[in-house]
């Protein structure tokens, strides 16, 4: 088959199937047809983007067959935008980083698209919401096959649009809503700062295409490509959650936990990470690097503390996920971008797999998402507990499940750059990460059997466990695809994102071991903390101990509070101000004023009327003179 | 200077106009009105009548009798609505008609 | 200082005084009689600027006649109504004498700006004599007013005709006829 029909296919079969199931899903599922097949436009949707993924295989091997070196392929659709010297095309790339993310993201969507038949089973909008995930495919599709900056910043939109569509997809609920406002709000202001380099790419470079910009990157000299970077990086802190953009991001567990998996775990998120490394020569070409790093790092621990913290199931794997995401920028800002997509690949399978879990267990526990109301469930749910193990066990950076290698890849680029600092705090964000992921697996699925009243647990069912484990089997063994050693994912990536340094000798034996040793205490301090019979004493023992950090922790630090008071408060006043003075009282007034000084005026002038004859005999008398006086001047 | 030049004659025209027109605006009478009107007539013949003098012209007087006769006319038709006026109000005065007011 | 200037005189202060006088009656049988003071004073002017048959008409028709009509509607009316001297209209007598004063100056000056193109002011006054002399004031009159001047002539006579009838119409009494046709209709109670 044709690169253009696969490339340009994998888009359009899920665009199409969102918009047949938007116009006539509902008509669909009610009517005779729908009866019978209750629940159909879930397979028609995942079938579509099922077919998205065997474009992407066979895509993958198409790259593959070609030699290291000319792996790059322009896909041209047709002429988009050409305006005298501003000529930007409907033009798609295909090359070992985009088909990479393909695979992900078609991979572990139709998976999420299955297991969704299930979880939504019953709801109103269930067509629609189909419709919305099938949109979002071909969103993210669009931004990672994109070819140039414009069309990939379309594709940034349209994954924030059905993000914003789907968090607030039970809008009844105001919560759901307000969260929904909230990510699309805050996600706005990065894409603000994405728009302003866009548009200095496009006067420095002269062209938006992704092979001119880093072909130029050089060219612009340190100072621009640092600005521009920096704008760059502020927009993908607002799309994937880092200081000081990802207050979205727990909120947005208000939608359904399948959302949560493929948007905010595997995917969308992914996309700031996906455009760093794509546009990584610009990066290089700046001093940027240093700030991607650090904000990395720093998202990376805050967001861990305030995770090991938090009751909720979704929240916790929420925070989880930018801290994840934060190593991801850490991997980047080290100039290690192969060990930064490599995580987000093993990421995406084993957040997912969690999200998909606590899915699971929601759906069994109608809804209950409170780890304290929960206990010894991985009797009742084998397959769930199971898998999630495994998923655990993987962010924990055990060996040799796909977490570790990932992980070990980033902490082991950062040692070697004598990055030390940087080092320090992934270390400890590992730490913390093994433990609360710890903490939730043992107070969820260990020890004795608790369940909310009247709940009847049972696990989940075949379409939600059909997605379950093929993740579960990937958290396993994904560290394959870029083992020591053999290292193909970083061969494979190094025409787009250039050569990573790997640590030789002793060193990375050593490092490799330390990681190990740091997740080991980190699951045995959660074991001393959660599962055995002096554990409430040892946590009180803590909470006396550390108080006012815990509670911190659990307030989110207080940072909704702090952008509230600092910006959304102004902001508001400054709305009311224009709104009740400027508008109404200024701009209203102004014009009813008009009319106003009209009116009086006329008020005025009306008086000349008075109705005597007398009056008007001296009026014609003073027009007489007037007409005299011009006759004077004439005369004189 | 032999005669009284016409300038003289003018400045009385001008002078008897203008008092007309005082009339007119300061009276509440309507009849007297008229009559200050007839006034003004009569200056505007006076300046007619210097003029043909001073072109050696009889033009001029055929003006003024024209103008008399217009008048006379005027006279009757203007008296023959005040007549009416005073039927309707029982008041020659100009001020009560004042109905078409703001 | 001929006799010319002398009546001239006389002239002058009559008809000025007469139409200042006319001001501050406040009956209007005064008015009137000033009035025809100052038709008579012109008359006299007319008579020292060659038009005498201007001056027979003058009098005979201005003075007598439409000064007789105006005091026989004045007696009609009402004879001893006296004007009152308060003026109710605000500002109305010092607006009415500033801007005539301006009225007055403003013709004056113009006139006297005219006076001084015309070539020998009072020169012509010859040729006014000359024809008074020949064909005679009332037959040159006559004759601009058969030839060139027909038309209008003919059509002030139409105006007079025109006049009358309008007077008769206007100033007669409403008949029963009248009455009836001038009461507003009544649409109360009617259908459609």
């Amino acid at each position: 088959m044709e690169l253009t029909t696969l490339a340009a296919g994998a888009i359009y079969l899920p665009l199409f199937t969102a918009f047949v199931l938007l116009f006539f899903g509902k008509r669909l599922e009610s009517g005779a047809l729908g009866d019978r097949l209750a629940g159909w436009t879930g397979w028609l949707a995942s079938a579509a983007i099922g077919g998205s993924f065997a474009a992407s295989i066979v895509l993958f091997f198409k790259v593959i067959a070609e030699p290291e070196h000319h792996r790059e392929f322009v896909v041209k659709i047709f002429d988009w935008i050409r305006v005298g010297s501003f000529d930007v095309a409907f033009d798609l790339l295909v090359d070992p980083l985009s088909a990479v993310m393909l695979l992900v993201v078609t991979g572990v969507g139709t998976l999420i698209h299955v297991y969704s038949i299930g979880y939504m089973h019953g709801d109103d909008r269930y067509p629609r919401f189909f419709a919305y995930l099938n949109l979002f495919a071909a969103s993210m599709l669009l931004l990672v096959l994109a070819n140039n900056v414009l069309l990939l910043y379309v594709g940034w939109e349209g994954v924030g649009l059905c993000s914003y569509l789907l968090i607030g997809f039970w809008f009844e609920k105001p919560s759901a809503s307000n969260a929904a406002k909230k990510a699309f709000i805050v996600n706005r202001i990065g894409d603000f700062a994405f728009l302003l380099g866009i548009f200095l790419l496009s006067t420095t470079v002269g062209s938006l295409t992704l092979g001119q910009i880093n072909e130029h990157a050089g060219a612009m000299g340190a100072g621009i490509a640092t600005i521009v970077s920096l704008l760059l990086f502020a927009g993908a802190t607002g799309k994937s959650a880092q200081i000081p953009l990802y207050i979205w991001l727990p909120d947005a567990m208000e939608g359904p936990t399948p959302v949560s998996a493929l948007i905010h775990a595997a995917t969308m998120v992914t996309a700031g990470v996906y455009m760093v490394a794509r546009l990584s020569p610009v990066f290089e070409a700046g001093d940027a690097l240093v700030v991607v790093a650090w904000i990395g790092a720093l998202t990376a621990l805050w967001a861990a503390l305030m995770a090991a913290t938090e009751y909720d199931i979704k929240r916790v794997l929420a925070y989880s996920t930018v801290s994840q995401l934060g190593y991801m920028f850490l991997a980047h800002g080290v100039h290690a971008y192969s060990a930064g997509i490599f995580h987000l690949v093993t990421h995406a399978f084993f957040k997912a797999l969690m999200f998909l879990c606590a899915g699971a267990v929601m759906h069994a526990l109608a809804g209950e998402t409170d780890m304290r109301k929960m206990g010894g469930l991985r009797k009742v749910m084998p397959i769930t507990g199971l898998t999630f193990m495994a998923g655990w066990l993987a962010i924990s950076g055990v060996v040799p499940f796909a977490g570790f290698f990932s992980k070990d890849a980033i902490l082991a680029s950062a040692w070697q750059q004598g990055r030390y600092a940087l080092w320090a705090i992934g270390v400890a964000t590992a730490l913390l990460t093994a433990f609360y992921m710890s903490r939730m697996y043992f107070r969820v699925f260990e020890g004795r059997l608790k369940v909310p009243d009247g709940v009847h647990a049972h696990d989940a069912p075949w379409t939600m466990a059909a997605a379950l484990v093929p993740l579960g089997v990937l958290a396993v063994v994904g560290g394959v695809i870029n083992l020591p050693g053999a290292l193909t994912l970083e061969h494979f990536l190094e025409p787009v994102v250039g050569e990573s340094h790997v640590p030789e000798g002793l060193t990375p034996w050593l490092l490799a071991g330390a990681a190990l040793a740091v997740a080991a205490m980190g699951i045995l301090l959660a074991r001393a903390l959660y599962m055995t019979r002096s554990s409430s004493l040892r946590r009180r023992v803590l909470y006396a101990r550390f108080g006012p950090l815990i509670d911190a922790a659990r307030n989110k630090f207080y940072v909704d509070e702090l952008y509230g008071r600092t910006i959304v408060l102004p902001g508001k006043r400054l709305a009311a101000f224009a709104s009740d003075v400027v508008d109404a009282r200024i701009v209203d007034g102004s014009i009813t004023g008009i009319g106003r000084v009209m009116a009086s005026f006329s008020e005025g002038f009306r008086r000349i009327q008075t109705g005597y004859v007398r009056s008007y005999a001296l009026v014609f008398l003073l027009g007489a003179v007037a007409v005299l006086a011009v006759l004077v001047v004439r005369v004189s | 200077m032999n005669s009284v030049g016409p300038g003289y004659y003018l400045i009385l025209s001008a002078l008897m106009f203008t008092i007309g027109v005082l009339g007119v605006l300061v009276r509440r009478n309507a009849i007297v009105i008229f009559m200050f009107i007839e006034l003004m007539l009569n200056a505007v013949n006076l300046a007619f009548v210097t003029f043909a003098r001073m072109h050696g012209e009889v033009v001029g007087q055929v003006l003024v009798f024209f103008v008399l006769v217009v008048a006379a006319a005027e006279v009757v038709v203007g008296l023959a609505i005040i007549l009416v006026m005073f039927r309707h109000r029982e008041s020659a005065n100009v001020d009560d008609v004042n109905l078409l007011k703001w | 200082m001929t006799w010319e200037h002398v009546i001239f005189g006389v002239v002058f202060v009559v008809a000025l005084g007469s139409s200042l006088a006319m001001l501050f009656m406040r009956n209007a049988v005064h008015v009137a009689l000033y009035l025809v003071a100052a038709q008579v004073a012109l008359a006299l002017a007319f008579l020292l600027q060659g038009a005498f048959f201007i001056a027979a008409v003058q009098i005979i028709v201005y003075a007598g006649a439409i000064m007789v009509l105006f005091l026989f509607v004045i007696m009609l009316l009402g004879v001893d109504k006296r004007e009152a001297l308060i003026e109710p209209l605000p500002a109305q007598r010092p607006l009415a004498i500033g801007l005539g004063a301006l009225l007055a100056a403003e013709i004056i000056y113009v006139a006297a700006k005219g006076l001084e193109l015309v070539t020998g002011a009072g020169a012509n006054a010859e040729a006014l004599d000359a024809i008074n002399r020949d064909p005679g004031n009332v037959k040159a009159l006559a004759h601009l007013l058969f030839s060139r001047y027909l038309l209008p002539f003919e059509v002030t006579s139409v105006l007079l005709v025109v006049a009358i009838v309008g007077v008769m119409v206007l100033a007669r009494r409403m008949t029963i006829h009248d009455r009836i046709a001038s009461q507003p209709e009544e649409t109360v109670g009617e259908v459609a």
